[in-house]
């Protein structure tokens, strides 16, 4: 038999006014297993609280239902409340009869009918509840960083400075990303290199960061706290350790006119290279598909020059296991390709530009390239096609963004800033040239971005059009621009020298990939899901993972770096305790029920489902059963509405708790 | 100052299953308001739609339920990522189900009621009690639960002719 308490709380007169309290207290102590039964003017109050604590020693309780305002209100109150009185606090339930009761009606029998029936409900709900602990799960303080851009390096750089270990794993042989790109910045037109470097040095030299470039993320295992992450080291063919970065090697070496990607291909490089001069860490890898040593056995000139001898043709992928805490996801993005139609994608290509054929139209992050004092013009803006100076020059806005026939629809946020930047850039650079921009609208929402846009029409002269363009087509060496002036409602029609155009911001290839041995969530484009779009705008919902920078939307840098520290210092409170603890609300497996059917697993939002092999004592493997993580289980309880055996059960919302409510009925 | 309450001859029950994110908050937010709704239903509170077994409804139905409300949040805003599509999907099928059993599915509403809309909320309590009013009292499921220790003997025509045919 149970002993249950009930209070019922005149919350002043918020309640007492239309129910009468009394009479409810008096009805729940004929309900069997009652034990107690009173009313009192505050419950919440600090006499009201040790009024319940003094009933549940004096009256021996097993259970108690407050019936008060909302359990989102004060159902902590009463549990911290139960559990000082040495009760367990799911042993406490809240009637609401304030917000769904006394404040909705106004007939005082009819609401206190109805407060009596909502605590009888509870009480036999109660008598059903379990002793719950809180669960707690161990934490590995060391976080991943996957991406070393400038995301991925803040990110690290901030949890690192907190004294914890970082790792992070970048996929090209130099982190820096695409801010090691660019030329200039907006809205300030810093050099991107110069705000960059030091930072990539810094975190080269970290004592806490270990650093993995030319790496991949090969497998995730396990859960908040405690992943295991294997990382896949790609063969370098250089030792890192005996390497010193002179750079004779890539000297020397025969293979010199491969396309450097760094350079959007219009810079070369050797088959044995560091993409950039100013590459962190300064190693050079062999492109073995270029190597000749790799293509006919011959050569192995780098080798021969190489005064350490850092050189090692016979070096192999490595695997490495890392015991991890928190993953921070900084994968970032990638402009979206008018050279091709992307294969097997919703995606259009933009035939109508020439796909790519067209020398001369190019794209933004390609126009970086020729404005970097450190690129292969060396910061000469040029034509790709003959070297010559363009004297007119037409950039487009928005080749991919808000274009829902071509397949997106979202704004790239980027572009219209970096275009404005674009025409100062030009304008320092050919005094004598004139720019023209084709946009539909100018959004420049930031700090100083408004008046650098208006500047590079004040200032600068650029002229801009708005309207779309049609078409792209070469005349002789010049690219005629066919397009619509909306504004004075007229066909325009330019002969360009140069085209350079505003192409979307889209996740990184194969970003899907990652994000499912993550086991995170993306939307129809691939990007990255946050767990809630306004309060919870860095986390996932796959507890222990955080996302920061482009791969979750189109950002800029002092947005990406924002997020980048946000998402470290979520990091930082997660290892602000050795343990964690969580809410026991959490789905729990009846294995001897449970026919291994693992429809829980299919609906399972946040992965929590595992299959458990049971074997006997010699070994042998007796049946597979599911298994939720404790640490992993978000507690929504979809997969105890899907089990067809009922083997599934969630604490504190299991089927005898609610059909006992519901026969209270 | 109220307006002369009408006495009806027969009150409804109504049982709510919501989640606790969403239309709970937004029930909460109708109390907060001081909005009025008829007292008739008795609101559940699950963490998410999609821990709503559809036993439930069948059971609430068999207690005497003469309606049933389920609720959670908008197609989009659950707070367990995807609970409330699993729900969605689960009572399309369920509700073909109850049709072919016999029940008048204008007993049974679901809805998406958001933690801003305690409007809607009174609005779709309000309404269903009307509507179930209306109808009269739910016995066929009363019945079936007296009847749930069946013999198993074959004492009606329709099943006799039943049990030929198969």
């Amino acid at each position: 038999m149970s002993r249950i308490g009930v209070f019922v709380c005149h919350c002043g007169e918020n309640i007492s006014r239309t129910v009468d309290v009394e009479r409810v207290a008096r009805a729940a102590e004929k309900i069997s297993g009652v034990a107690y039964a009173c009313d009192y003017k505050y419950m919440c109050s600090d006499p009201g609280q040790n009024l319940l604590k003094k009933a549940v020693s004096e009256h021996n309780l097993d259970g108690i239902v407050v019936a008060a305002c909302s359990p989102r209100m004060h159902e902590k109150t009463f549990r911290k409340a139960a559990d000082a009185a040495g009760l367990n606090p799911y042993l406490v339930e809240m009637a609401n009869i304030r917000e769904h009761c006394s404040w909705v009606h106004e007939d005082k029998e009819e609401a206190t009918a109805k407060a009596t029936e909502i605590v009888t409900m509870l009480v036999e709900r109660v008598k059903m509840n379990r002793k719950l602990q809180p669960i707690t799960v161990p934490v590995t303080k060391r976080a991943l960083i996957i991406g070393g851009g400038i995301a991925g390096i803040q990110a690290a750089l901030d949890i690192a400075d907190c004294g914890h270990q970082v790792v992070l794993v970048e996929r090209d042989p130099s982190i820096g990303g695409h801010m090691a790109q660019l030329s200039e910045t907006f809205p300030t037109l810093d050099c991107s290199q110069c705000i960059m470097t030091p930072k990539m040095v810094d975190a080269a030299n970290h004592p806490n960061i270990t650093l993995h470039t030319y790496s991949e993320v090969e497998n995730v295992e396990g859960y908040i706290g405690n992943f295991q992450v294997t990382i896949r080291k790609k063969a370098r063919s250089v030792d890192m350790d005996k390497c010193t970065g002179c750079g004779v090697c890539m000297a020397k070496c025969p293979q010199k006119k491969i396309p450097n990607a760094f350079d959007k291909n219009l810079g070369m490089r050797s088959a044995i290279y560091v993409p950039f001069p100013q590459a962190v860490p300064n190693t050079p890898v062999i492109d073995r598909e270029n190597c000749t040593w790799f293509k006919s056995g011959k050569c192995g000139v780098c080798q021969k020059v190489c005064g350490p001898g850092a050189v090692d043709f016979t070096q192999e992928d490595q695997l490495i296991v890392e015991s991890i805490g928190a993953i921070v996801v900084a994968t970032g993005f990638e402009l979206y390709s008018i050279n091709e139609k992307p294969k097997g994608s919703a995606i259009k290509g933009y035939g109508e530009f020439g796909h790519g054929k067209i020398p001369d139209v190019i794209d933004g992050m390609t126009f970086e390239r020729l404005a970097s004092a450190s690129g292969p013009t060396g910061g000469k803006i040029v034509r790709p096609s003959d070297g010559k100076e363009p004297k007119q020059i037409v950039f487009v806005q928005c080749v991919g963004s808000r274009a829902r026939e071509k397949g997106i629809s979202y704004c790239s946020k980027i572009c219209c800033m970096y275009t404005a930047k674009h025409t100062m850039l030009y304008h320092h650079k050919v005094h004598d040239g004139q720019a023209y921009v084709f946009f539909m609208d100018a959004r420049t929402p930031g700090k100083g971005y408004d008046e650098f846009w208006r500047r590079s029409i004040e200032e600068e002269q650029a002229v801009y059009i708005r309207g779309a363009v049609s078409r792209l087509y070469e005349k002789g060496d010049k690219i005629v621009v066919m397009g619509s002036d909306i504004s004075l409602g007229i066909q325009v029609e330019i002969e360009a020298d140069m085209v350079v155009l505003a192409t979307a911001v889209q996740p990184r290839t194969g970003a899907e990939l990652l994000a499912q041995k993550l086991g995170i969530s993306y939307d129809g484009y691939n990007f990255y899901s946050e767990a809630h779009a306004k309060l919870r705008p860095v986390e996932c919902a796959t507890a222990g993972v955080y996302l920061a920078g482009a791969c979750q939307g189109p950002k800029d840098i002092p947005d990406t770096v924002s997020q980048a520290s946000a998402a470290a210092a979520k990091v930082m409170t997660l290892f602000s305790k050795d343990k964690l603890e969580r809410e026991p609300i959490v789905a729990k497996v009846r294995e001897a029920g449970c026919v291994a059917c693992f429809y829980c697993k299919k609906v399972c939002p946040y992965g929590a489902v595992e299959e458990k092999e049971i074997r006997d004592r010699q070994g042998n493997l007796i049946k597979v059963v599911a298994y939720v993580n404790p640490g992993v289980c978000g507690g929504c309880g979809t997969c105890q509405a899907t089990c067809p055996s009922k083997s599934v059960e969630l604490d504190g919302y299991t089927d005898e708790q609610i059909i006992a409510q519901i026969e209270a009925l | 100052m109220h307006p002369e309450k009408q006495k009806h001859d027969f009150e409804p029950k109504i049982i709510a299953f919501v989640c606790t994110w969403c239309t709970y908050a937004g029930a909460d937010l109708a109390g907060t308001s001081r909005m009025q709704y008829p007292s008739n239903v008795r609101v559940l509170k699950f963490p998410c739609t999609g821990r709503i077994d559809p036993v439930f409804i069948l059971k609430a139905f068999q207690q005497g339920a003469d309606g049933v409300l389920v609720s959670g949040c908008h197609p989009g805003d659950c707070h367990y990522i995807a609970g409330n599509f699993h729900a969605r999907r689960r009572f399309a099928t369920f509700r073909k189900l109850l049709e072919f059993v016999g029940v008048d599915l204008q007993r049974l509403q679901f809805s998406w009621v958001s933690a801003a809309e305690g409007g809607k909320w009174v609005e779709m309590v309000t309404d269903l009690t009307e509507r179930v009013r209306g109808m009269g009292p739910m016995v066929e499921f009363k019945e079936l639960a007296m009847e749930e220790q069946w013999s198993g003997a074959i004492n009606t025509e329709e099943l006799k002719e039943a049990y030929e045919a198969i």
